[in-house]
Parts: structure tokens; sequence; C-alpha cells
């Protein structure tokens, strides 16, 4: 029994790795060795199982380095109930729900078993939480609280707004929320199911509509895990176009976003300009590659068109034009008292909440987070070309809001530079097919945060499992965290500064 | 409050002239698709082989592509080697009936108006609430931008409201997951009657890149609801989706190309 145990395997973003080169660790080491690594500051990317015939359940779990660079993989085998996670690491907690509806393995202990989607399960096991074909919401255990003047406000999941389906239940005190449930599983899809014996001919559009804000990032992503998986080297005039795409999707979303934000508290000049705005972005996309949100631009092998040296200049001179109209925008919000006023101290987040809850992207920065894959993970471009993390450390609405608009600008710069220095060569090349019993990580920093995807193959070089973790997943518990304590009416504003994915959480 | 107003300067009028004026749209925007089956060699299956959601395929000798899964990702263009297809720039592709969607040749029925009465009462004032069902949140964001400035929906009288109870219809987007079809029933049931239905986007057309998951229901939104107009795409340009309803309400001529 004294014998420590094997020490996960090191990896890196976006490089294939035998699967059965990672270590099989008894479920109790497993937990304290993840225990271990978070308390020395590790991240948990994800937990997750692979499909097979019967249990035990051989689950996986990927971390990521504090300093950046690698990222650790150990797996362990489950039988029907198990020793909980989260109690010592509730960056677990979401991840060992979903592996109880996806495979009926019931991790004792856990705090919060609940269900994540309570859609019909796939996969072994006899389900623990819920029958198959169960609508969503019905039954749920809702956490409720006792006293007279306690009431409970239920929003979803067709709320007021051009909005995805969700279910919101509050527990208010007056006009002071004090506990917030969010219920999902409405947009599920079947994306993890459909995706095992792929990739299929529809994977990349499945993919690609995984979270619809987050086409590039989820499809380079995707296009990543085939490239690694079939060791095809991506020429770097492909790694130029898909930041850019990136950094696009990046821009278009967050000037959305502040607009929107300024449309939630009534300050209709720059809601008006960044509705625009955004817009103009996504066309700038669409000029890169014929659809505003980039869908059918990325695949393996690099991108499905190019841009000759009259396009770049065109988009560089229309980008320098949007620039200046968002920062005018921009300026004239960050510079209004009123503004200011409604944001700051709104939806605050405690940083160690954040640190426990696992978050990412937007919402872990602007709790003074400095988690950004571009930066810890670089792949493609932004190995040769750096974006300084911006970071923010309050936590609230401002601070989301602050980080957002430090990222506009400096994707702007990216943005500037990669287009004056397009490398040359070709834009795609043939990917070869997946190597078998491969297996890769691959993070992508998404405008919301780390998109992460892992990719095991088969004796045929098939999927064996195909896990899809949008920062949504993380970042969900955040919402309902920041909105303790804020009053009800505050929950519109917080909610869009976070603005997280329903379809990319649901799958 | 100058600093309001240098900025509102600096800004300038954004509104598009459509449909007064033509609207310019990207170099590389991929629209309806014109199909020449004469082109094609005998036997050659390669745009067939290629599309992701079985879109294509032959119809008495003839090439046929059906919009409704149409993804418009362009892999077929790109593998014909014939020039058989051809995606032009024109961003008009709404219509009334789901067989309308299938292209071959050059033929296209756009959407035709509704009928006298029912522009009576929607053809200046038209309410919708919009529902998404497993949508990805594209479609909504492409229906969301109509609000904005640029396209300015309001002025055509056009306008999204909260409650299902004040509409005069739905417009709907996602391939409706099981778990939405309940929510999704209901609030139809809660808009009065007479009332519309818009399928926007080939996820709610077809299913589009879900079509045969158990997780989404059989033929999209139009196994549910009686849809009035199909808005197909991936998703389908702003542009697209109001020329869409526009037609409907008979605010452009009918079958103008």
């Amino acid at each position: 029994m004294s014998a420590s145990p094997p020490n996960p395997l090191r990896v890196w973003n976006g490089r294939a790795f035998a699967s059965d080169d990672v270590p099989v660790i008894p479920s109790p080491e497993f937990n304290t060795t993840i225990a271990r690594l978070l308390r020395e500051r590790w991240r948990l990317v994800g937990l997750f199982g692979l499909p097979g015939p019967e249990l035990p359940l051989r689950a996986w779990g990927v971390l990521a380095d504090p300093d950046g660079g690698s990222l650790a993989v150990l797996a362990t085998e489950l039988g029907a109930e198990y020793a909980s996670l989260t109690p010592t690491a509730p960056q677990a907690a979401r991840f060992e729900r979903e592996l109880c509806e996806q495979f009926g393995v019931l991790p004792v202990g856990h705090p919060w078993l609940k269900p994540v989607r309570s859609h019909a399960p796939w996969g072994p096991g006899s389900y623990v939480l819920h029958a198959r074909g169960e609508e969503v919401g019905v039954g749920y255990p809702f956490f409720r609280m006792e006293g007279q003047p306690v009431h409970e406000v239920a929003v979803g999941p067709v709320h007021a707004g051009i909005i995805e389906p969700g279910h919101f239940r509050f527990q208010c005190h007056g006009e002071i929320v004090h506990h917030l449930e969010i219920v999902l599983g409405y947009q599920h899809r079947g994306l993890e199911r459909t995706l095992l014996g792929g990739p299929h001919r529809v994977s990349r559009s499945q993919v690609e509509e995984l979270a619809g804000d987050s086409t590039i990032a989820h499809a380079l992503a995707y296009a990543e895990s085939l490239e690694a998986l079939g060791a095809c080297p991506v020429p770097p005039r492909a790694q130029a176009l898909r930041a850019v795409a990136l950094e696009l999707e990046r821009l278009a979303a967050h000037t959305g976003d502040l607009g929107a934000l300024a449309g939630d508290i009534a300050f209709l000049p720059t809601a008006a300009y960044c509705g625009r705005l955004r817009g103009a972005f996504l066309n700038l996309t669409a000029e890169l590659c014929g659809n505003r949100f980039g869908r059918g631009f990325i695949t393996a092998g690099g991108v499905t068109s190019d841009i000759s040296p009259a396009d770049a200049e065109r988009l560089l001179a229309t980008l320098d034009t949007i620039a200046a109209d968002l920062r005018s925008a921009m300026d004239l919000f960050f510079a209004s008292g009123s503004v200011l006023a409604r944001l700051e101290g709104v939806g605050g987040l405690a940083r160690d909440t954040a640190v426990a809850l696992g978050m990412v992207g937007v919402a872990a920065r602007a709790c003074g987070l400095p988690i950004d894959a571009r930066h810890d993970h670089p792949t493609g471009l932004y190995r040769m070309a750096h974006i300084p993390v911006a970071t923010s450390p309050e936590g609230d609405v401002h601070a989301r809001a602050v980080v957002r608009w430090l990222e506009a600008q400096r994707s702007v710069e990216f943005l500037r530079d990669a287009l004056r220095q397009m490398p040359a060569g070709p834009a795609r090349v043939p990917c070869g097919s997946a190597r078998a019993g491969g297996a890769v990580v691959t993070l992508v920093e998404g405008w919301r945060g780390e998109v992460a995807h892992v990719a095991l193959t088969d004796r045929e070089g098939r999927f064996a499992r195909y896990k899809v973790i949008d920062p949504s997943f993380r970042n969900w518990a955040g919402l309902e965290q920041a909105m303790r304590g804020q009053q009800i009416s505050d929950f519109p504003l917080c909610n869009k500064s976070f603005n997280l994915s329903y379809s990319g959480h649901d799958l | 409050m100058w600093r309001v107003l240098r900025a509102r300067l600096r800004q300038g009028y954004r509104t598009l002239e459509f449909p007064t004026a033509e609207p310019s749209l990207p170099t590389g925007y991929r629209g309806r698709p014109v199909l020449d089956s004469s082109a094609c060699a005998a036997g050659c299956a390669e745009c067939i082989a290629g599309c992701p959601t079985e879109a294509l395929n032959v119809q008495d000798g003839k090439l046929s592509l059906d919009l409704g899964r149409c993804l418009f990702c362009g892999e077929c263009e790109t593998r014909c080697p014939a020039g058989a297809i051809r995606f032009t720039r024109d961003y008009r592709l709404a219509v009334r009936r789901r067989e309308d969607l299938l292209v071959q040749d050059d033929d296209y029925h756009l959407a035709h108006a509704l009928d006298a009465a029912s522009r009576r009462l929607f053809g200046r004032s038209l309410r919708l609430r919009q529902v998404s069902a497993g949508g990805s949140g594209a479609e909504e964001a492409d229906t969301n931008v109509l609000t904005t400035i640029v396209y300015d929906l309001g002025r055509f009288g056009v306008d999204f409201v909260a409650s299902p109870r004040h509409a005069d219809g739905l417009l709907v987007t996602g391939p409706v997951s099981t778990s939405m079809r309940g929510p999704l029933e209901r609030t139809w049931d809660a808009v009065p009657d007479p009332r519309l239905v818009i399928a926007v986007g080939a996820s709610a057309i077809s299913g589009g890149p879900w079509r045969g998951h158990p997780e989404v229901v059989a033929g999209g939104v139009g196994a549910v609801l009686p849809v009035d107009l199909y808005v197909p795409g991936f998703p389908p340009h702003p542009l697209t989706i109001l020329d869409g309803i526009l037609r409907l309400l008979g605010r452009l001529a009918d079958g103008e190309r």
C-alpha cells in the first residue's frame, strides 16, 4: 500500500499520444492525485468516461499546468459506486454529475448530485438519476429556501428575448436573490453520442453548430484534433487565417455583448452602435470566408478558402474603420458616470470561488485569474504572435466588461499584424486519417473561454470517444454564485456579462 | 452631453436602404445555388458523396438539391469537376412550401404573399415570438440583428415580443430537440389565432446536421407546427430572413427576383 501511484502522463496541447500510455490508477489514488494537483494550482480541464460494454467504467481526468505549457492525463476505473472527488475538489462537481448521468456510476458523497442535462442517457450501466425520455426539469430536485417571506421565481425555458432555452429558479427574499439554480438540457442534440465511431461526413458541421457564436473556436479545436491524430502539418498560412477568423469571432462577440450590457442599463447610444458594429465584424468574417459565422471555413488540413493581398488590404482598411467606431462607442460607455454606477459592484464573484469552480475565460480573467489558452497552451499562430492576457481583479459586471474591451483592442492589434504579415504558401494540405489507439487534448481560447476537446481513437482509427467541454460547462455555476445577494432585477445584466452558451453546455 | 453628441455625429446614419436599393454582399457569400445537370459526366457522384447532409441526389436523371437540408458549405461546388453546381450571391431564398426548397436547374419559387385577408391583419403590423428549440445561437443571433439600426425591422411594422400572447406568430430556430418539443407546443398554444410560423435555418427546416438523431424531432419544425415560411441557410443571412418576412407580408412584389 505504500507505493505511490504512477505519475499522470504529461502531454501537450494538440499533440497526439498513445491512449495506452495513460496510467490507470485505482479510484482512491486517482482522487488524491487530482486533489493534490489542484492544491498545487493545476486546473481540472475535464473528467469524463469512455463508453465500454460494461462496468467498471474507464474514466479520464485531464489537468492543466498552472504555469502553462503542459497537461496531465490520468485514468481510473469506476464501479457502480465510487467515492466522490467533489468534496475535496469542487471543480469536479459538474463532471461527476455528468458521469453519473451518462454512465450510471454513482459518486458516493457528492453534495449536489442532480441531472446535468436530464436527457435520455447513453452508454452502459444502470441509470441512477432519471428514466429514459423524461422531459427536462420535470421532477428536478430544486434547492428550496424555507420561511414565510421567501418566494420563488421561475423563468424559462422560453425566455423573453431572442435567446436559447434554459430554466432559472430564483429563491428570493424581497428583491434579493439568495440562491439561483439553473437547469439546462433543453438544447441537447446528441453530439457526443453521434461522434462515436466518427469522424463522419456531417461531424464537422455538427461541431460548427455546437455553439453557434463559437463556430470558429470549436471547428478549430476539432480540426486540430484530427490533424494531431493524422500527423498532418498545417501550413503556416492556414494557421494565420484561422487565427484571423478566431479573433474576428472574439471581436464580434465582445462587441455584441458590450452593446447588450449597454442595452440592459438603458445606455442606448452604445447599445445601438455596438449592435451595428457586431454585424460589421461578422461581415468581415464573411469577407474572409463567405459566411458570417465562419461556417465551412476550417477543415482538417487547413482552411477552405484563401484571400488575396488585395483582400487583406481591404480587410485591414475596414478593420481600421470599425475599430475606430468601436473605440468611440466604448469611450462614451466607460466615461459615463451613470454606466459605471450600474456596472460596478454588481454580480461580483470572489477569486477563490472562481478557482474552486474551475472557471475559465473572460469570467475567470475578470476575477484576476490569468487563464488564457492563447498564452498558456498556444498552438498555430499564437506560438509566434503573443496576445497579452487581459485581467481585472474585481470579479463584477464592470470587470467582465473591462476585460472584454481590453481583449477587443488587443485582438484588433493582433489582426493588423496577422493581416500585414500573411505567410506565403498553401492554405490547405491533405490530412491523413487518424492513427489507431491515439488520443489528443486540444485547447482553443474561444471568446467565452477555453474550448477543450479530447479525442480517442479505436483500433481502426475511429473515435472511441470525442469529449467536448465548452467553457459554458465550467462557467454556468459561476453565474449562479454571482447572483447571490443581488437584486433580481440585475439578473439580465449579470447574465449578459457572462453570456454563456446553452447549446455548448447541452451538446 | 457633448461627448454623446460628438459620438452620435461620428457614428452617422447606418440603416440599409433595403429594399429600395440592392444590398452589397461579401464576395465569397454563398447564396442560392444554380444546378446544371447537363454538365454532369455519366456516373459522376462526387458532389453527392461530399454532401454532409445528403441534400443532393439525382431525381429523374436530374441533379436535385434540397435547400432545406443544405448547409451552404460549398463542398459540392468545390468537388464538382464539371462546374454543374454554382452558388450565386442571390440572398433571396425563402419559400412558402417545403417542396419548393428542392432545386433543379435555375428554377426557384420564392415565397408568395399571404392571402388578402391575412395581409390586412399582418401586412402593416406583425409581432413575432422567437423560440429556439435546439438552435445553436447563430440563427438566433442573425434574427436578433434585424432589430439593430442596420436593418431596423421596426420600420416595416415587424417586431419581436416577449409574450406569445402578444404575438401573431412564432419564428422558430433549431431542429426541435425532444426536450423543447413540449415548451414549443405550449408556446404555440399561447399564441392567439390567426397565427403564423416561420422556420429559420437548415436545422429548423429538416433537422440539418442533426437529422435522424433520436434527440431531435424527425422532420424539424414542420413536424410539430404548420409552417408558413421556410428560410433556408446555415444560418441564413439576416437579409434572407428579412426578405422572406417582407415577401410573406406582400411588401415585395410577388415572385420578384
